[in-house]
């Protein structure tokens, strides 16, 4: 089946999100859609999957104009789409979600169970997915739901498939399985539609790839062009992919972090016994998937979480029950998981947020008088200084994009006097010019002496930034490695594989345990996406 | 004290009930519910809100009017019915602002110095210092929502808190014996002290349990109900010696809030202090650290956490504050116009005082004016009723009517064809939520 999308536009009032768009994709091709956020890669898949109308252009499916009226027409045309949150029922078991929506009655109006499963068992086994008909969502990991929601859409006869940012939620190893699961699907024949923002894993699996930016096609590349070239025609400008760096100079540890052990509201733990120490001017890469604990981590080491057992200290000031406000005086600045939930307020203006945890310290008040021209003044000084596109510093900070939104906690947070900086996910759904403006300023502090942690479950950004990786696995560091650390052998800690060298575990200096490290004969997993390059 | 019968707190649902229902869906609803007010709406809204209400109100007394109803034809149905609405309307301002009869008496006295000593100019100003008395405690309590709602809080419980305030200003009132400004400040700091425990233990509540300030706030309203129906009850304790009402005794002349135009005119300086406290509580939100604080944990208690304030002390010291505002209209209704304590001296305020801070789009300037229209409708409606026989209950619905237009702009929106108001547009906001 061929696919063709012919002069798409679609606007939201006087924003134009596609703009005359046109691309076609041959049958058994991987096309990648690049793009940055905002691009208008999602309304493009939205349109074709039925959930929007263009306003105008069209569709045509070998050669013949058809028009979507919903998802439902979609898929009888042949179109399947894996959202990047998945619909799924998670009390249902696999073959009952498959069978969702298009339930087939045997004899008596009774559903026909059996085949059903039969159906998935017989999809699994073909393509090598090793999805258990019977087992319940819930249980499953987050790489075998994205299965099932691919054997959704092959059940419903999809030639065409849209991954929308498939490998967000993966481990490394998950998305090499995934990459081989779209391969063998492309040379089956189906189309596979490929949103992503990530540059290397587009390169490894694309045959053809499409750069969109701010709704318009601004160009086809071959996967062999190179990452620069990629990501220079995604963000309009020259971009640097890494932010050169000089080594570190670790001086003395500043925060330690002692046996800490914290629980959920679940009762659950969910850091178990994390011991690690940060020092002046290092940057510590915490790694791990999403849900091992790192963000109940982070919220313990910011007093937002009680501290079950264990201890904090900040240069030997013990802070284990300290609340967030004196840890904040102590000198951590903080840069939240999830910035508009936690980080921003965002119906107060820019100015206000840029002093949200310092509004009451003797630079912005006196007694319980704000200071309104000093705040007017802090916040001129930081929207040059962090150049944050807002239209003045009276706009509502939740008007801005995610990057300069960002942009105004780094300000805000880096801005004051501080000794450790912890950001978690810094740079998640920024595009590529935030991600570069924000890896910079990170570096910067690491250079100027602070200690830094950062979480990220982007192993890129931990590549990028970390002098020293930790891996958390369940609540648990199962290893700390050199930044030269092989992606496979991260990838094993990160699924829960334990240390090589326990007795090097816990020490900074991790020189000699690297070599051992490298060798460790079950740290290879087949095809990582960097393989996939030279192709 | 005219307070419309029917309107009874009893209308409210069966407290036990109330208690089951759903924490985070009542969480939710309230946030929706502030979200609309305090987000949603521009000036041009309520403006047009308020004419949609006058329009709807006046049809309503027109076609329940039974000269109108009872018209021989058409053509002399439309006109009776201008007649009635507009007769209506004209009472309403004469009653509450401005009476064209009393300065046509006015004029015809042979001198100036007759008139005011007939009280002629005095009654010039009448339908004014009317509108004024009966504004006072609706800005009062009207603050006492407002305030919360900018720290995140949905107050209820402004019954509660004007009878804790009322119980506190007639008691010092009629017990102490004190010289005359004295006495009216020590009365007026207990009926703030006495509204500010009620609220205080909302707020407590809720930080300490996570019990919902909804509930807490009505089931607070019923115990101080039937607690001052108690206290007027018990000679030993409230009610006035040798009475068989439920009524304190009257409280001592000096504790009275002073008359600020002389003995004719009611308007008295309750009103100075409750435009004194809305010009507090706007200083208060915008102005100060306490401020910001109640106004981040209002927009995003999450984040507000995370910077590092106590979001429970918010929620505590705003819940004091806000009782101790509805208890100074307790206060200002004792010491300003009825000088005894009875069952019924709350009102509806607690009822009205969430109409008003809604139409005053959760602001403390906005509260004063919209407390001062609803003072305007209270002041002027016993006038309507006499002039056109339109019942009185009419200004409850119109009251209900301009709520209901305020609190539902896109209503308005759509009426008028406005665009919305978020920056950026619909369209901004939708493609933003597609792409993320």
């Amino acid at each position: 089946m061929e696919l063709e999308l012919r002069g798409i536009t679609k606007r939201f009032g006087p924003l134009v999100a596609n703009d005359g768009i046109s691309l076609s994709v041959a049958p058994g091709q991987v096309h990648a859609l690049l793009g940055e956020n905002g691009a208008g890669k999602s309304t493009l898949m939205n349109v074709l999957y039925g959930l929007m109308q263009p306003d105008e252009g069209e569709i045509l499916i070998d050669g013949t104009p058809v028009s979507f009226h919903s998802p439902k027409d979609a898929i009888a045309a042949g179109i399947g789409m894996v959202h990047q949150h998945f619909m799924l029922v998670p009390v249902f078991t696999v073959a009952e979600n498959v069978t969702l929506g298009i339930e087939q009655a045997g004899r008596a109006g009774l559903l026909d169970r059996r085949g059903t499963r039969r159906e998935v068992a017989g999809l699994s086994h073909r393509l090598g997915l090793d999805v258990d008909p019977d087992a319940l969502v819930e249980d499953l990991p987050v790489g075998i739901q994205q299965r099932v929601e691919i054997i959704k859409a092959l059940v419903r006869q999809a030639n065409v498939l849209i991954l929308d940012e498939p490998t967000a939620v993966l481990t490394p190893a998950e998305t090499d399985e995934l990459f081989r699961i779209v391969r063998q699907l492309r040379d089956g024949g189906t189309s596979v539609i490929f949103i992503s923002h990530k540059l290397k894993e587009v390169q490894s699996i694309a045959d053809t790839i499409t750069v969109l930016r701010r709704g318009a096609v601004v160009g086809q590349r071959e996967p062999s062009a190179t990452e620069a070239d990629l990501a220079s025609l995604m963000v309009g400008r020259n971009v640097q992919l890494r932010v050169s760096k000089s080594p570190a100079k670790p001086g003395a540890p500043v925060l330690t972090v002692t046996d800490l052990t914290v629980r959920g509201d679940d009762g659950r733990t969910w850091v178990d016994g994390l011991s690690f120490d940060v020092r002046a001017g290092e940057i510590l890469g915490i790694a791990g998937v999403q849900g091992n604990g790192q963000t109940e981590l982070c919220e313990a080491l910011m007093g937002l979480r009680p501290t079950a057992d264990g201890k904090v200290t900040l240069n030997d000031k013990d802070l284990t029950r300290a609340a967030p406000r004196e840890r904040l005086r102590a000198g951590v600045a903080y840069v939240p998981e999830d910035r508009t939930e936690d980080g921003l307020v965002g119906s107060f203006s820019v100015a206000e947020n840029l002093i949200l945890d310092m509004y009451d310290r003797k630079q912005f008040s006196s007694g319980i008088n704000l200071k309104l021209p000093e705040i007017a003044k802090n916040a001129t000084e930081r929207i040059a200084e962090f150049d944050v596109r807002t239209g003045s510093a009276a706009t509502p900070a939740g008007t801005l994009s995610g990057g300069n939104q960002q942009k105004v906690i780094l300000a805000r947070e880096i801005g004051r006097e501080h000794k450790v900086l912890i950001a978690s996910q810094p740079t998640r759904g920024l595009d590529v010019g935030s991600i570069e403006f924000v890896h910079r300023r990170i570096v910067e502090q690491r250079d100027h002496g602070v200690a830094v942690v950062i979480v990220s479950s982007e192993l890129d950004e931990i590549y990028a930034l970390a002098d020293r990786i930790a891996v958390m696995y369940e609540g648990k560091i199962t290893g700390f490695r050199d930044p030269d650390v092989p992606t496979a052998e991260l990838g094993r800690l990160m699924a829960g594989g334990t240390d090589a060298v326990p007795s090097a575990a816990a020490q900074p200096q991790a020189g000699p345990a690297t070599p051992e490290v490298r060798a460790a004969p079950d740290a290879g997993t087949p095809g990582t996406p960097d393989e996939g390059k030279g192709a | 004290m005219t307070t419309p019968p029917e309107a009874e707190p009893s209308a409210t649902p069966p407290a036990s009930a109330e208690k089951r229902q759903d924490q985070s869906r009542l969480h939710s609803f309230g946030i929706v519910l502030r979200e609309s007010f305090l987000e949603g709406n521009t000036f041009t809204v309520t403006v047009l809100a308020l004419l949609t209400a006058t329009v709807i109100g006046g049809l309503l007394c027109a076609f329940t009017n039974s000269t109108v109803l009872n018209a021989p034809n058409a053509g002399s149905m439309i006109a009776r019915a201008w007649d009635v609405a507009s007769g209506t309307y004209v009472a309403l301002f004469e009653g509450s602002v401005f009476n064209p009869h009393t300065v046509a008496a006015l004029f015809q006295q042979a001198s100036l110095p007759t008139a005011i000593h007939d009280g002629y100019l005095s009654a010039v100003f009448g339908p004014l210092s009317e509108t004024a008395v009966q504004a006072t405690p609706l800005i009062l309590t009207g603050l006492a929502v407002a305030l919360p709602f900018q720290a995140g809080l949905f107050n209820i419980g402004g019954q509660g808190q004007f009878i804790g305030g009322a119980i506190m200003a007639a008691w010092l009132g009629y017990y102490l014996s004190l010289p005359f400004f004295v006495h009216v400040v020590v009365c007026v700091i207990g009926g703030f002290a006495g509204g500010a425990v009620i609220g205080w233990l909302t707020g407590e509540i809720k930080a300490r349990t996570g019990a919902h300030e909804v509930i807490v706030t009505i089931m607070l309203n019923y115990v101080m109900l039937y607690l001052l129906a108690y206290l007027l009850a018990s000679q030993s304790l409230l009610q006035a010696p040798g009475s068989s009402n439920s009524i304190t005794p009257a409280i001592a002349s000096n504790a009275h809030l002073p008359l600020l135009a002389g003995t004719s005119l009611r308007i008295n300086a309750g009103f100075l202090l409750a435009i004194a406290c809305a010009f507090a509580i706007w200083w208060l939100l915008n102005r100060t650290t306490t401020g910001f604080e109640f106004r981040s944990v209002g927009a995003n208690a999450s984040a507000a956490r995370v910077a590092g304030i106590k979001v429970e002390r918010s929620w505590v010291l705003a819940m004091l504050i806000a009782g101790g505002l509805a208890g100074l209209a307790g206060s200002a209704v004792i010491q300003g116009t009825d000088f005894t304590l009875n069952p019924q001296s709350f009102g509806t305020y607690g009822i009205d005082a969430i109409t008003v801070a809604l139409l005053g789009l959760g602001r403390p300037w906005g509260v004063v004016w919209a407390g001062l229209l609803f003072g305007a409708l209270h002041a002027g409606s016993p006038g309507m009723q006499t002039v056109t026989s339109t019942p009185v209950q009419i200004v409850q619905v119109l009251q209900a009517l301009i709520v209901l237009f305020v609190a539902a702009p896109p209503l308005i929106r759509a009426m008028f064809r406005l665009r919305a108001v978020r920056a950026g547009g619909v369209g901004a906001a939708t493609s933003k939520g597609w792409n993320t």
